[in-house]
């Protein structure tokens, strides 16, 4: 078990400032929370549902959270930011569907079909991004309208050109396998299914959590997040921070449909409605506050493991999957009082 | 309008004759101000007469529909905050002035962040800034436990000085402070004042905004009062008393009927 628990490293207390002692800056920081609470659920299905100890298993709880965890950490950023996106769910399956139709109908190189589907998913972002900022329209609505518009938009265009809800084949056209290798490769090693997306997940929340503590544009999302008069007030570029949230959520659409296209082959046009919820919750989970300005990549991320941990562990512990929604309602509520006692005896002191 | 002598070296910041509408609403029409080095110049007025809509022009969040804006006796429309700050005019907004989530020191340098290494690897040194934000602060008299807690955690007055010190470091020239006593009991209120006034003595043109007449006269070279979006008194310190301030502030004959109507 020692090697599997290192996948949930505590990213905080990079601080080398000698100020306050390392547990207490572990403790203030928003993924606090979360962290317990996924230690918690760790050894409660550890207990209690035997298939869940096996490595295995936990290399598939590990691939079910990164594939919502890849989406979470952007949607967390976003969030920290002070936005919304509930057009984030269908957004994905729309990447996918421009990828394999536009590979399809025009019989081109994969390569070329996933960097449109990528120019597409970006300007998805950008769009949201841009009518939220120039009308001051919330964001729930404007992407409301967005998830609409996207949900639609994914069924209509299949239909149309294949006649049915699902994209056609494009497993042996020109590059695909190259880029099979690139976003949904995987390897056996001493039995266990090592998926490259857990790692490419793993490594979107460094970079995230690097942005977010070590950089400019870091303290630009807490502040714009935080108060965006006051930050524009000092000069933070706030229009182009928010437009390029969105668009860090139109990449990590764009990055989750490419596996799901290169690990499923043809894409159902219905799939993504809901997901867009999973992800906030797993954002508020991790400590990301709904009014935004305070969060972190790591509690995002800390919060699609403990999504990904009830999915399987539900089926593990061999109880009816229905309990799933149920559980994870449950969990909601509790982590968002644990982060607030956090929050409030962290601002005591 | 009684303006100052001519014979004044060019003000840091003058506007002159500026209005401002929004629509069909007049907010600002025909004031004029100047804001000269080592001096605090007060606007007071009632809420709607103004004084939001004149600072916001001088801060670069708003621009004007007339009149003239001179910054260094050039004439200038600032067409966004960052360049109102990269000529000097630091604004200090009573209620916006920080981010309450974020470190005392990511506050500080909000916006003027000091980086190291190259490219895109470019990261805060964020050493430098815990150490610089704690010392400009302390040359201030704000000592703090942790210069990593968040400024939500706070007093009001020391809020408003974490701000000011802000200001200050970055260079200002001229400090725009939006009611800072506004929201403060008289102790905090009155270490907001003391720092006005270490700001003036270090060289800085200040504009007070305030609705308080007692503050504004503690402090006050000049003193504009605006009401409806007009001047309504223009004074320097030596042709205004407290009690005459009180009275246009107070709302002057209005004040008188109210009282005679009030009377039992």
């Amino acid at each position: 078990m020692s090697t599997t628990v290192k996948a949930e490293p505590a990213q905080p207390g990079q601080d080398d400032q000698p100020r306050r002692p390392v547990w207490r800056r572990l403790f203030i920081r928003p993924e606090a929370g979360s962290l317990v609470g996924a230690v918690a659920i760790f050894v409660f299905f550890f207990a209690t549902a035997a298939p869940f100890r096996q490595l295995d298993s936990f290399a598939t709880v590990l691939y079910t959270a990164a594939v919502l965890g890849i989406m979470a950490v952007a949607v967390g950023l976003l969030m920290i930011g002070g936005e919304f996106d509930l057009s984030a769910g269908v957004a994905v399956t729309t990447s996918a569907i421009a990828a394999a139709t536009i590979t399809y109908q025009f019989t081109l190189n994969v390569w070329v079909g996933v960097f449109a589907a990528l120019g597409v998913s970006l300007a998805i972002g950008f769009f949201n991004g841009y009518v939220v900022i120039k009308t001051g329209i919330p964001s729930f609505l404007v992407t409301l309208g967005m998830l609409l518009m996207l949900q639609g938009a994914n069924l209509a265009v299949t239909r149309l050109v294949t006649g049915t809800v699902s994209t056609q084949r494009i497993s042996d056209m020109d590059g695909y396998a190259a880029l099979e290798a690139i976003f949904a490769s995987e390897w056996t090693i001493g039995g266990v299914r090592i998926r490259v997306l857990v790692l490419w997940w793993l490594l979107f929340v460094a970079i995230a959590t690097w942005v977010l503590l070590r950089t400019r544009i870091g303290n630009w999302i807490f502040a714009v997040g935080g108060n965006k008069d006051s930050a524009r007030a000092v000069g933070v570029p706030v229009a182009r921070v928010k437009i390029g949230l969105y668009m860090t959520v139109g990449f990590a659409a764009w990055f989750v449909g490419m596996h799901l296209l290169f690990s499923l082959h043809t894409i159902q046009a219905g799939e993504g409605v809901g997901k867009e919820f999973e992800y906030i919750i797993a954002a508020v989970i991790g400590g990301c506050l709904l009014t935004g300005g305070y969060g972190s990549a790591v509690g995002a991320a800390m919060g699609a493991f403990i999504f990904g941990m009830t999915n399987q562990g539900i089926v593990y512990a061999g109880w009816n999957p229905d309990w799933y929604y149920t559980f994870l309602g449950a969990m909601l509520l509790l982590a968002t009082l644990l982060n607030m006692y956090v929050r409030r005896s962290a601002a005591k002191r | 309008m009684t303006a100052d002598d001519t014979s004044a070296p060019t003000a840091l910041v003058e506007v002159q004759d500026i209005g401002k509408h929004y629509g069909a609403i007049r907010a600002l029409e025909g004031v004029s101000l100047r804001v000269n080095a080592g001096e605090i110049t007060c606007v007071l007025g009632d809420n709607g007469a103004g004084k939001s809509t004149l600072i916001k022009i001088m801060s670069g969040l708003h621009q004007h529909s007339e009149g003239v804006l001179r910054v260094d006796g050039e004439e200038t429309t600032f067409s966004s905050p960052r360049e109102a700050l990269d000529r000097g005019i630091a604004t200090v907004y009573q209620d916006l002035a920080v981010v309450p989530l974020m470190e005392v020191w990511r506050n500080f340098f909000l916006g003027s962040e000091i980086r190291k290494g190259f490219g895109p690897v470019k990261m805060l040194d964020s050493d430098r800034m815990r150490r610089t934000a704690r010392e400009e602060l302390a040359k201030m008299g704000i000592e703090l436990a942790d210069i990593d807690q968040p400024v939500g955690q706070l007093s009001g007055g020391q809020r408003q000085c974490v701000a000011i010190a802000r200001a200050v470091y970055f260079g200002a020239r001229v400090l725009i402070l939006d009611e800072p006593t506004a929201a403060l009991g008289v102790k905090q209120s009155g270490v907001v004042l003391k720092y006005t006034a270490m700001a003036r003595d270090a060289g800085l043109g200040v504009v007070f905004i305030t609705h308080n007449p007692h503050h504004a006269h503690l402090i006050g070279d000049h003193f504009v009062v605006l009401k409806l979006g007009r001047t309504n008194l223009d004074a320097g310190r030596a042709d205004v008393t407290l009690d005459q301030l009180t009275q246009e502030m107070a709302g002057g004959d209005e004040l008188g009927t109210l009282e005679h109507e009030l009377r039992r």
